[in-house]
């Protein structure tokens, strides 16, 4: 049969590997971590249900028996033959196949380039991706034993031109009251404030999780950016910021400040893309044939694209991105698309 | 407070500043605040540290405080800076440093915009030459004044008398940094260390022996905001600015403050009075308040010059705490000796803070 590479060992390539498994394919992963899984293997718990992402990661995983998989592991150079690629990889397999999928995802916004917010410098300032590694057990001073402030700021570096990134990551707003609701569930004592643009809570449940962190849990909503963070002499965070609605400037002290680092396109994707001639879009993700109807397929034959190499995505989206591509790559194997 | 984190975001704010031949242009308002302060940078930068340092009496104003309070329009401002590069052009210099912050902001908006517009800059050369028959070569460099001392402070330091630690206890003195908002708000990357966590006066403080305060309020404005102060209805905000700054500070109990602003240096010295008399504190030990020096009057005590010869004597705030500290010598009865030890006559004392 068929091998398909698969670039990226994260949910989405690993639910399209298991697909393309059930389909009769021989996925090949190559995975340039040290695990699959991706960002979600860092993640604690998954909105709306409360998932653990573990579980998650655990199922997708126990679906790849018969599938190659590569870690530590990057595409070195991949050339277009009449019928399909050839590959070497950076461990120095090579294959040919008809398809590839590239899945390939994102990196998060490195949130000490928003200077003013401290990130690196404060002794108390963490991105969530380090509150989530905290939830799983990872050991961070930066996190007091019992805080009672903490502040989230949304949109660090999400929806910022000046920071060149006018995308919206699309997950913060609900990660950040999921967060703010287990924060407030491990220290029940606590004030917790989030500083927001808009709240863009589309999602299946995520309304119900909105309104449940006002109403059970007190969480303070504040619609304002934050403008510069300091440090006191007791080595609390101060920050300064405008609440719009009430019309007026806000100064808080705060034990612990989480920001919410947006997604970016991976680093990798230009240089995926240049080896196939892929096209990527204006924010530097890889550029699907539409934004409707065809979000799975590129430009190029037998190149196909899952998850969030083409944009933000949340784990459901991904999920159903990955199987629609494994059906895709059916498709165009079998000559039927 | 991590170190390293601000370490590694000062080194994404180097800029090139060339380690001599300089064309030198004062402030229009520094000499009557802090009268010694730029005839100091001159003195350390030519006497001292050898270097070539050119002024010009045909320099003017740069025309930004006008800009500032919204009297004049950017293209007026540009036309003024236009005459002063031709006044470099012309005495054979190429890298320019401005002493006055305002100035330092006007050069590189003007510069930035005449990068962006090169339309602009044709259109401006054409108003000089109609005005006044003159062309000019952009500078290849520029700086602010207290650049040139932060890039020549570790020379300083080499030669110092007195370090900023306090003699009596052997630690480092407290020092509070203030940089001028148009330093590096409006291009954080002109300026040595960026926005946020500007280094330029925080490197003087380290070379010199002293350790810097960093403080909730330390990027706040000193009050002054041009029309914060100029408007005379506005002064009663002017001063609530400057009291925000010295409520967020007094906990760290600072030594002193350092500044490289014209404006600066004397809303935080002067409202401390102001504030003292209305509110009855003060924010320096024993009912003195902190004092306020320019970079110039601190590089100038660190090499042991008269602090009377550094013009401290027309400061609000009492220096002598300070100068206690440091072990600098000085004669309190000279304090009020002019040129030639005319006597300036005495000063009435406020209220509610020591003076001398």
């Amino acid at each position: 049969m068929d091998k398909v590479l698969i670039i990226g060992g994260g949910i989405a390539g690993m639910e399209a590997a298991g697909q393309l498994l059930k389909l009769g394919y021989e996925p090949v992963i190559a995975e340039k971590e040290d695990h699959l899984g991706g960002h979600v293997a860092g993640w604690h718990k998954l909105f709306p249900d409360m998932m653990d992402a573990s579980a998650l990661i655990e199922q997708l995983a126990s679906k790849l028996d018969g599938a190659t998989v590569y870690l530590r592991t990057r595409v070195a150079y991949m050339n277009r033959l009449k019928d399909g690629y050839s590959v070497m990889l950076s461990n120095g397999t090579g294959l040919v196949c008809r398809a590839v999928l590239i899945a390939s995802g994102f990196r998060l916004f490195d949130a000490a380039k928003k200077e003013e917010y401290g990130y690196g410098v404060y002794d108390h300032v963490i991105t969530n991706s380090d509150l989530e590694a905290w939830f799983n057990g990872v050991e961070d001073f930066r996190v007091p034993e019992n805080p009672r402030h903490i502040a989230f700021v949304h949109c660090v570096g999400s929806r910022d031109l000046k920071a060149g990134n006018p995308q919206c990551s699309k997950v913060c707003c609900m990660t950040a009251i999921k967060q703010a609701i287990e924060m407030k569930e491990k220290f029940p004592d606590a004030e917790i404030w989030c500083f927001y643009m808009d709240l863009r809570l589309f999602g299946k449940k995520y309304e119900d999780f909105y309104i449940n962190a006002q109403r059970d849990h007190g969480i303070h909503f504040v619609r304002g950016r934050v403008s510069e963070v300091g440090e006191d002499i007791d080595g609390r965070v101060v920050l300064k910021a405008e609440d719009t609605l009430a019309g007026t400037q806000v100064k808080l002290k705060a034990d612990l400040l989480v920001l919410m680092a947006g997604m970016l396109c991976n680093e990798d994707t230009a240089t995926i893309a240049s080896m196939v001639r892929a096209a990527v879009d204006s924010d530097g993700f890889m550029r699907s044939r539409d934004n409707i109807y065809r979000i799975n397929e590129s430009n190029r034959p037998g190149i196909f694209f899952a998850g969030a190499c083409t944009g933000t995505k949340t784990v459901p989206e991904t999920v159903a991105e990955a199987r629609a591509a494994a059906l895709d790559i059916h498709n165009y194997l079998s000559g039927n698309d | 407070m991590i170190y390293e984190g601000k370490q590694k975001i000062w080194s994404d704010y180097q800029k090139e500043i060339p380690d001599d031949h300089w064309y030198f242009v004062r402030s229009c308002i520094r000499q009557n605040f802090f009268p010694a302060s730029e005839r100091m940078f001159t003195e350390i930068t030519r006497n001292v540290l050898g270097k070539d340092v050119h002024e010009t009496p045909y320099h003017t104003t740069c025309g930004g405080i006008a800009y500032h309070c919204d009297t004049i329009p950017h293209e007026t401002v540009m036309t003024i800076v236009a005459r002063q590069f031709s006044l470099m052009t012309e005495a054979g210099y190429e890298n320019y440093a401005a002493s006055c912050i305002t100035s330092f902001g006007n050069y590189t908006e003007v510069l930035e915009t005449w990068h962006e517009y090169p339309e602009l800059e044709a259109r401006i050369r054409e108003n000089l030459w109609k005005a006044c028959r003159r062309e000019f070569n952009k500078p290849k460099y520029l700086a602010h004044s207290s650049d040139l001392i932060y890039k020549w402070r570790n020379e300083i330091a080499a030669r110092a008398r007195h370090l900023l630690i306090d003699r009596h206890t052997g630690e480092p003195l407290r020092i509070v940094e203030h940089i001028g908002c148009h330093y590096s708000k409006m291009f954080p990357s002109k300026g040595v260390g960026g926005a946020e966590y500007p280094y330029v006066l925080c490197g003087m403080i380290e070379s010199w022996g002293g350790q810097v305060v960093d403080y909730p309020e330390r990027r706040h404005c000193c009050g002054y905001g041009f029309r914060q102060y100029h408007v005379q209805a506005n002064r009663g905000y002017s001063v609530s600015n400057t009291h925000k700054k010295f409520e967020s500070m007094e906990p760290y109990r600072p030594d002193a403050i350092i500044t490289n602003c014209p404006g600066c240096p004397y809303f935080l010295d002067r409202w401390q009075y102001v504030i003292a008399e209305q509110t009855g504190k003060t924010y320096g030990r024993n009912g003195f308040g902190i004092p306020v020096l320019t970079y110039e009057e601190l590089a100038g005590l660190v090499l042991g010059y008269n602090p009377w010869d550094l013009g401290l004597q027309l400061h609000q705030v009492a220096v002598e705490p300070l100068l206690d500290k440091m072990g600098v010598e000085f004669d309190p009865d000279a304090k009020y000796a002019g040129l030639n030890k005319e006597d300036l006559l005495r000063p009435g004392l406020p209220v509610n803070m020591k003076c001398f």
